[in-house]
């Protein structure tokens, strides 16, 4: 049993909050609701402390549960996601429209991070799909969250039904794994030694992977991204362009890694062109937009590239490439979030061209913004040009020159329209620019956080080492 | 503490000092000290080298320092120069001493530009004294970015479009450069990164066949090589004076010294495997350029094309593998810069004075600015090759060495190379005919002043380095000889 709670330790003090803030929004006078933010900012800061102890490792539920120490680092890198998440949503969900229902945004999202969590430790098919749902059906809610606007429930009935879809082919490909397999051929382990590339089960994987795919929004399967992104409140777009979509990877890589290492030589194949499909696509779709949050929606995409990119080599440096280039593409994007999210929560304003002249009102933001979009397109000394080199290193180490020739050339397209924002920003001038905006204290903790990360995770390899402690390839 | 981090750390204190200034005058001073410190530096570190190698220091690079950065993925900041690295470091620190005189006038946002300016100067001091791949593409990179702002917000003309293109078709080498590198370290045997313990292992010939042009196109980007050159003469024309300056003086620079250290010294049988094709490319960059100055009429865009043809001269250079004509390279990039930086000052000056680069709308200007006139002249000299001056020096020993190698295909494409230094005299006696000599062509050009303090500062630097190197070679000759021997004796098969 106290191994049990060790193991589980995450999970269980993320379901604690999340009963707890339940009851506390029931039954608090109104006097301490008002402070919910605080409170659930204070605990959830709590229990990321509490993830950075040492923990055992082991497994749970007859390996249902797994647990190494490269599980916990993952879902340590979640979890900061979504504090930075929540640091920035406060000024969203004080506004009168929202104030009432601030509970259930933490609710949603810490049931999600739960989800998240268990999808990544799975050991059997039964908790992943599980995991998986809990992960899914509150983020449609929380897309939906602006219920009197058009666009947020459009864009929740347009995630309700991409997510059903996407579960239904993942669950038609399980269930195709387990008849090749049989009864107990769920467990991963069990179901890893009875894969044989036989046509049934690689029609299994393909299935799999194309439910995978819609969850991390890979080209094909991106065609409801912008959509969503453009839609849902920018703090849930926020979400789900960095914490939603970043454990998708890491399942992902665990399962790759784990169950599929019997097939990974067809894998290799289809990550192949996923990877140079969704690249190429996502940059191309960039270029063209106007709407910041589309265009973050399809940047976001062609980042997803980048990090199958450095999963498709399956070695151990892959492994600890793709967790890094996670923590890189977190903090840099949370930060352009950030500050989207201020501009649009002060001004209304989301297209870049509105941004034009915004160094002359708000240099500051428009300094940290440029940073961070520097980061995303990989210019030292900022973090994302190590997660870009190491992404690149991995690959090219089991051959794939070709492939990162691709995503070279792309990086240049890529770097391309992150320069619009910033020739927006600071060449063009606008005869009605942005007004010299106040930036409240919170999301200028997330700024500062970010901004750290974006400076120094690059530069300090501590990090990188740490991260890369527990890795392990095929 | 290595004596060659201050060379990092200096403008990275700068850059600090300034960022919390905010008067305009004071942040010109503090610019003023800070360069001229690090140009002293440069110059202790020049006596220093000398004196270690007077005393018999036989290593191939001086200064060596080792930081282990990520120790898992063999990835650390090496650091170590030699003489050729040493006279970069000279060359760069020249440029930004006098890159920030000629900025003195640059009112707007004056802060910005100059924490931009040193950013780029990190990233060209960065790459000359590191001997790791990892870090020299790093800083490579570091010195491209800044150049997108400072073009795009201080430039002239079609700034944004020239922007745009300069800072993506140099991404996009960088892009070959970094695939190159990945190359280079994995076929090595992937158990380091430095370039001079890679230089000990054998690249595998296979490895070398794609690796080499894809370095060398990656650096040769940058070293305007045709056709990956277009970037240039609108680049250099949109930019503000001092960083046309940097830029020309120096950053094209890299494109040479990557191409000679990186490219050439580790994957020699892949340099001889494509010598044919690289010749070719930069003979035609060599003229092209020399014939494309003659076809413009602004001022900057000849000096650009001007630029083209003798950086194309440098790459042209390094292929021929022998001490002479290497030589001659290594002369070539800092008789360039000088020149090249001294052109783009005067016509900053100019520009700034008569708001117009068009030669047909200047002529006499030697009777209203005689001070300009006659440092235009000296450049103009030196740019064709006159004896006494810098270039003459370089484009000698760069055709010689080059008409060392006895077979027709080299002799033949050397003697259409040598045509250039006729059209260089066209081009530069026309611009110096038509705007300084002859009849004033506007009236209100005779109310103009003289260059001011802080351009004569500049330019009489330049012009004294230009003459030092023109009168005294073997001083810098010697320098490069014996940093050359380890590049060279990787082709012992050639004829001498």
């Amino acid at each position: 049993m106290n191994d049990l709670v060790q193991l589980m330790r995450p999970e269980m003090l993320l379901l604690a909050q999340v009963v707890f803030l339940l009851l506390f929004d029931l039954f608090a006078p109104d006097r301490a609701r008002r402070h919910t933010d605080a409170v659930a900012c204070a605990l959830f800061l709590a229990s990321i402390a509490v993830g950075f102890l040492p923990s055992t490792t082991g497994e749970a539920f007859g390996g249902m549960f797994t647990v190494t120490a490269m599980t916990q680092v993952v879902k340590n890198v979640l979890s900061i996601g979504l504090l930075l998440v929540f640091l920035q949503s406060r000024v969203w969900l004080s506004d009168e429209r929202t104030s009432f229902k601030k509970a259930e945004f933490y609710i949603l999202t810490l049931s999600t991070l739960l989800g998240m969590n268990l999808m990544i430790s799975a050991g059997h098919f039964l908790l992943f799909y599980l995991g998986l749902e809990l992960a899914s059906l509150p983020l449609t809610t929380l897309v939906a969250y602006n219920k009197y606007s058009d666009e947020s429930i459009e864009a929740g009935a347009k995630f309700v039904l991409i997510a059903a879809f996407s579960s239904g082919m993942m669950l038609f490909g399980i269930s195709l794994f387990y008849g090749a397999a049989g009864a107990d051929g769920l467990y991963f382990d069990v179901l890893s030694s009875r894969l044989a590339a036989t046509p049934l089960q690689l029609l299994a994987l393909v299935f799999f992977l194309s439910g995978v795919a819609f969850k991390i929004s890979l080209v094909p399967f991106h065609l409801w991204t912008a959509d969503v992104y453009q839609g849902a409140p920018t703090s849930v777009t926020a979400f789900l362009s960095v914490v939603s979509k970043g454990a998708a990877v890491f399942a992902l890589m665990f399962l790759s890694f784990r169950l599929f290492a019997p097939l990974f030589e067809y894998w290799q194949y289809v990550v192949w062109a996923l990877v140079v499909l969704t690249i190429t696509i996502g940059n191309l779709f960039a270029m063209r937009q106007d709407n910041m949050k589309r265009f973050l929606a399809f940047s976001s995409i062609s980042q997803a590239g980048y990090i199958l990119l450095g999963m498709i080599a399956g070695t151990p440096l892959a492994m600890s490439s793709v967790v890094y280039y996670l923590l890189v593409y977190l903090v840099s994007n949370l930060g352009i979030f950030a500050v989207v999210s201020i501009l649009e929560n002060n001004s209304g304003k989301v297209h870049i061209s509105d941004y034009r002249g915004l160094y002359r009102t708000n240099p500051y933001l428009s300094v940290v913004l440029m940073l961070f979009l520097f980061s995303l397109g990989g210019i030292p000394p900022f973090a994302g040009f190590f997660s870009k080199f190491f992404v690149f290193m991995a690959a090219a180490d089991q051959g794939f020159y070709v492939l990162d020739f691709i995503a070279l050339i792309n990086t240049v397209i890529s770097l391309y329209y992150y320069l619009l924002v910033v020739k927006a920003m600071f060449i063009a001038d606008s005869e009605n620019p942005i007004p010299t905006l106040h930036t409240d204290s919170w999301s200028r903790l997330c700024l500062t956080l970010c901004l750290v990360g974006t400076l120094f995770f690059g530069v300090f390899s501590g990090i990188y080492a740490f991260l890369s402690s527990g890795a392990w390839g095929l | 503490m290595n004596f060659l981090y201050s060379f990092v750390l200096v403008p990275l204190v700068l850059m600090m000092v300034i960022a919390v200034l905010r008067d305009v005058r004071t942040i010109r001073r503090v610019m003023a000290v800070g360069s001229s410190v690090q140009l002293v530096l440069s110059f202790v570190l020049l006596a220093w080298f000398l004196s270690l190698r007077a005393l018999g220091v036989q290593d191939e690079m001086l200064f060596r320092s080792d930081l282990v950065w990520y120790p898992s993925l063999n990835i650390a900041l090496s650091f170590g120069v030699d003489g050729i690295s040493v006279l970069m470091i000279v060359l760069s620190a020249i440029i930004v001493f006098t890159g920030s005189f000629t900025s003195w006038a640059i009112n707007e946002k004056a802060k910005d530009y100059f924490l931009w300016f040193l950013m780029l100067s990190i990233g060209v001091f960065g790459f000359f004294i590191t001997v790791d791949l990892f870090a020299m593409f790093m800083f490579y990179e570091v010195a491209l970015i800044p150049m997108y702002l400072l073009i795009g917000v201080w430039g002239t003309g079609r700034k944004e479009y020239s922007a745009m293109k300069l800072t993506l078709m140099l991404m996009g080498g960088s892009a070959f450069l970094l695939l190159g590198i990945l190359g280079i370290y994995f076929s090595s045997g992937h158990t380091t990164m430095n370039l001079l313990e890679i230089a000990k292992l054998h690249i595998p010939v296979d490895a070398q066949r794609w690796c080499f042009p894809i370095t060398f196109l990656g650096f040769g980007v940058l070293g305007a090589l045709f056709p990956f050159h277009t970037w240039s003469p609108d680049g250099h024309a949109s930019a503000p004076t001092a960083v046309s300056m940097l830029h020309a003086g120096v950053l094209m620079k890299l494109g040479g010294y990557g191409c000679l250290r990186v490219a050439i010294y580790l994957m020699p049988e892949g340099a001889q495997m494509y010598t044919t094709l690289f010749l070719v490319l930069t003979g035609i960059s060599v003229i092209y350029g020399a014939l494309g100055a003659i076809a413009q009429t602004d001022l900057k865009y000849i000096n650009a094309y001007s630029s083209v043809s003798h950086c194309g001269m440098v790459l042209f250079a390094i292929l021929m593998f022998n001490t002479t004509a290497m030589t001659g390279a290594v002369m070539q990039m800092l008789s360039h810069g000088l020149m090249t930086a001294l052109f783009f000052c005067l016509i900053g000056g100019i520009y700034g004075r008569t708001h117009t680069r068009e030669i047909s709308q200047m002529g006499g200007l030697a009777r209203i600015m005689p001070f300009m006139c006659v440092c235009w002249v000296v450049a103009a000299m030196a740019n064709l090759g006159l004896p006494g001056l810098s270039g003459f020096v370089s484009e000698m020993n760069i055709f010689v060495g080059a008409f060392q190698h006895p077979d027709t295909f080299h002799r033949v494409i050397t003697l259409i190379a040598c045509c250039s230094i006729v059209v260089t005299a066209v081009y530069q006696l026309r611009v110096v005919g038509k705007i300084h000599f002859g009849e004033v062509v506007n009236e209100h050009h005779r109310a103009l002043t003289d260059a001011a303090w802080y351009e004569r500062i500049a330019t009489v630097t330049l012009i004294l380095f230009i003459a030092a190197i023109g009168c005294f070679p073997f001083f810098t000759v010697d320098i490069i000889h014996g940093s050359l021997g380890e590049i060279v004796s990787k082709f012992p098969a050639l004829p001498f």
